[in-house]
């Protein structure tokens, strides 16, 4: 199928529950995985590879694609689940992630599944990845956009300050990378284990455009910012969207310890209770 | 000792560069503010659109590498080996060899001969963390044209290379003609007493210790193990069968290095008595480059005293 599309509100909220079903049964079933961080990502993913990314899932290659570039790869149920549903591969397979042979690998190799720009799991790594991939399609006369995830994490790293550095040098205003901002990892609040705020005041300190989303769930606020972003000209752009970790799941959301916690029988049932009563609400919603 | 002419071999690099931004449109070039010492600068001045300064910022320079890669381009990537192979380490390894990218690592400034910059710039360990590493091709050329020879090879592998080379002029002892096949070693002087393997610098050093060897009546086969990896199996072993021991000289740490790739094939499939000239686990400091090599025991001196040694352990 080629993107973008457009959605309706009812179809943007159903996709995100439907993503957030696939994390949490994939993290359950594998006995291991990210819930926390892929839940965060969730609003972003529907939007950018519904409606904004130009990709072909039937032409994963497609040289007039625009290229998303994952920063934060710890989040592979979300990546996976967005891949499979917007058909590069049959989400069947996603009950196989973190499995002995299984394509869909705790973290991404580039070569499978389809879809998928580039490998990644250490973090700093990918907004350098990016930042070439821009840099190249740029030198060439290309018109593709390229797209990054990065987080608070992500930001703790040096090479990820290099490459913003570097990005700006080079005025890639055909950069756009997303901050999922939900301010946890493993050991805690990040201000505790290393502050990264005021990651606006940083960003533009470096010579980059600014967007602020202050609720990065909330779908009309994403779609405003890229929307704005893509007006923005001679340099690269951050989207700071402010997020939840472990959104839509109650007793996941601002926790750091689901950063890497796989849901036991009673808290994945009690997780698919809580989607199925979204899902419901949402459907009474629009009837 | 034969009076050879010297070259620089960062000059067969930038050279190469000059020829692959003629003949192949993708090629660009990346440095990390040593374009004047690698030589890239010349690329630099002659395809400015196909130059990109990285600053003093290797980890983004390494993996910037990768995403023009990505984009169908063949970046040759320039700075010093300390700088690219361990600064960059994990960026080469996670990105470049486990993405499997088409980028390519020159390692200038390999090798205690770098002289009077000290340890801190004297790379002494590249071989040992770039071998280590699956999907990389290693190149250590021995000279300006074999450096020259293994830019341009390395422009038609798709996939990860590194290739290492020096800061001072060394001699000159391939040509212009002579074949160069990645994964090939090449058979500089026949022998059958003694086999000599080396890489890089040392291979002159070899030829040189086969000289003086050859007037106490010993015939010593010298062999130029220019691809580290995919190292040359057959070249080595069959060397090894016909002259039965065997002596490696690197400029490099002896833990991990050419020499130790060597005794890898040649422990399971031929052992012989073994030698090994390098760098015995120490780090360099300033002085003249030949003053080092003569200090840290990797001359032909050391190469002649240790073939001695072999022989005598073959008996």
């Amino acid at each position: 199928m080629v993107y973008p599309q457009t959605l309706t509100d009812k179809e943007r909220l159903l996709k995100a529950i439907q993503m957030r079903r696939d994390i949490v049964e994939m993290v359950h079933a594998a006995g291991s995985g990210h819930p926390g961080g892929s839940l965060s990502s969730v609003e972003i993913l529907v939007t950018l590879y519904n409606e904004y990314l130009k990709h072909d899932s039937a032409n994963p290659k497609w040289e007039e694609r625009d290229r998303m570039v994952f920063c934060k790869c710890h989040i592979t149920p979300a990546i996976y689940s967005i891949l499979a549903r917007v058909g590069y591969f049959d989400p069947a397979t996603l009950n196989t992630f973190r499995k002995l042979g299984s394509e869909l690998q705790g973290h991404p190799c580039r070569f499978y599944p389809k879809g998928l720009e580039m490998s990644g799991g250490s973090l700093g790594q990918n907004l350098s990845i990016a930042h070439g991939i821009a840099l190249g399609l740029k030198a060439q006369g290309k018109p593709n956009r390229v797209y990054g995830l990065s987080s608070e994490g992500d930001l703790q790293e040096g090479n990820s300050w290099e490459a913003i550095m570097a990005a700006a040098h080079y005025r890639l205003d055909n950069l756009i990378v997303f901050v999922d901002y939900n301010k946890l990892q493993i050991d805690g609040h990040c201000e505790s284990v290393m502050g990264v705020a005021p990651l606006d005041k940083k960003f533009e300190s470096f010579n980059w455009h600014v967007v602020m989303v202050e609720d990065g769930h909330d779908f009309k606020q994403i779609r405003d910012a890229i929307d704005k972003a893509l007006t923005l000209k001679d340099r690269p752009t951050a989207i700071i969207a402010n997020t939840i970790k472990g959104k839509g799941i109650s007793f996941m959301e601002n926790q750091a310890g689901w950063h890497g916690k796989v849901p036991n029988k009673e808290e994945y049932e009690l997780a698919i209770k809580e989607l199925d009563a979204q899902e419901e609400a949402i459907n009474k919603q629009y009837s | 000792m034969a009076e050879r002419e010297m070259l620089l071999t960062r000059q067969g690099w930038a050279d190469a560069l000059l020829e692959l931004g003629e003949t192949n449109p993708n090629v660009v070039v990346l440095d990390a503010d040593l374009a004047k010492s690698t030589l890239t600068c010349l690329f630099k001045d002659k395809f400015p659109n196909k130059f990109f300064d990285m600053g003093i910022a290797e980890q983004n320079m390494i993996n910037t590498a990768g995403g023009l890669s990505l984009t169908g381009l063949i970046p040759f990537v320039s700075t010093y080996g300390v700088f690219v192979s361990g600064r960059a380490w994990e960026q080469i390894r996670t990105s470049i060899c486990y993405g499997e990218l088409n980028v390519k690592l020159g390692g200038a400034h390999g090798g205690i001969s770098v002289g009077p910059d000290g340890a801190t710039h004297q790379a002494l360990e590249e071989i040992a963390i770039m071998r280590v590493l699956p999907k990389m091709t290693l190149l250590v050329p021995s000279d300006y044209y074999e450096t020259k020879k293994a830019v341009l090879a390395a422009a038609k592998i798709n996939g990860p290379v590194y290739i290492r080379f020096g800061r001072e002029k060394v001699p000159v002892i391939t040509n212009a003609d002579t074949p160069f096949e990645v994964g090939k070693a090449i058979t500089m002087k026949e022998g059958k007493d003694v086999t000599i393997v080396a890489c890089g610098v040392m291979v002159a050093e070899a030829l040189d210790a086969a000289e003086e060897l050859a007037k106490e009546g010993i015939n010593a086969e010298v062999i130029n193990l220019h691809t580290i990896k995919p190292i040359d199996r057959d070249a080595l072993i069959n060397s090894v069968k016909k002259t039965g021991c065997l002596v490696t000289a690197e400029e490099h740490q002896l833990a991990g290095g050419m020499g130790s790739a060597v005794l890898e094939v040649i422990a399971q499939e031929y052992p012989v008595p073994t030698e090994m000239v390098g760098i015995k686990d120490t780090f360099g400091e300033s002085g003249e480059p030949r003053q080092l090599m003569e200090k840290y025991g990797i001359t032909s001196k050391e190469i002649l005293e240790k073939s001695r040694q072999a022989l005598k352990r073959k008996l």
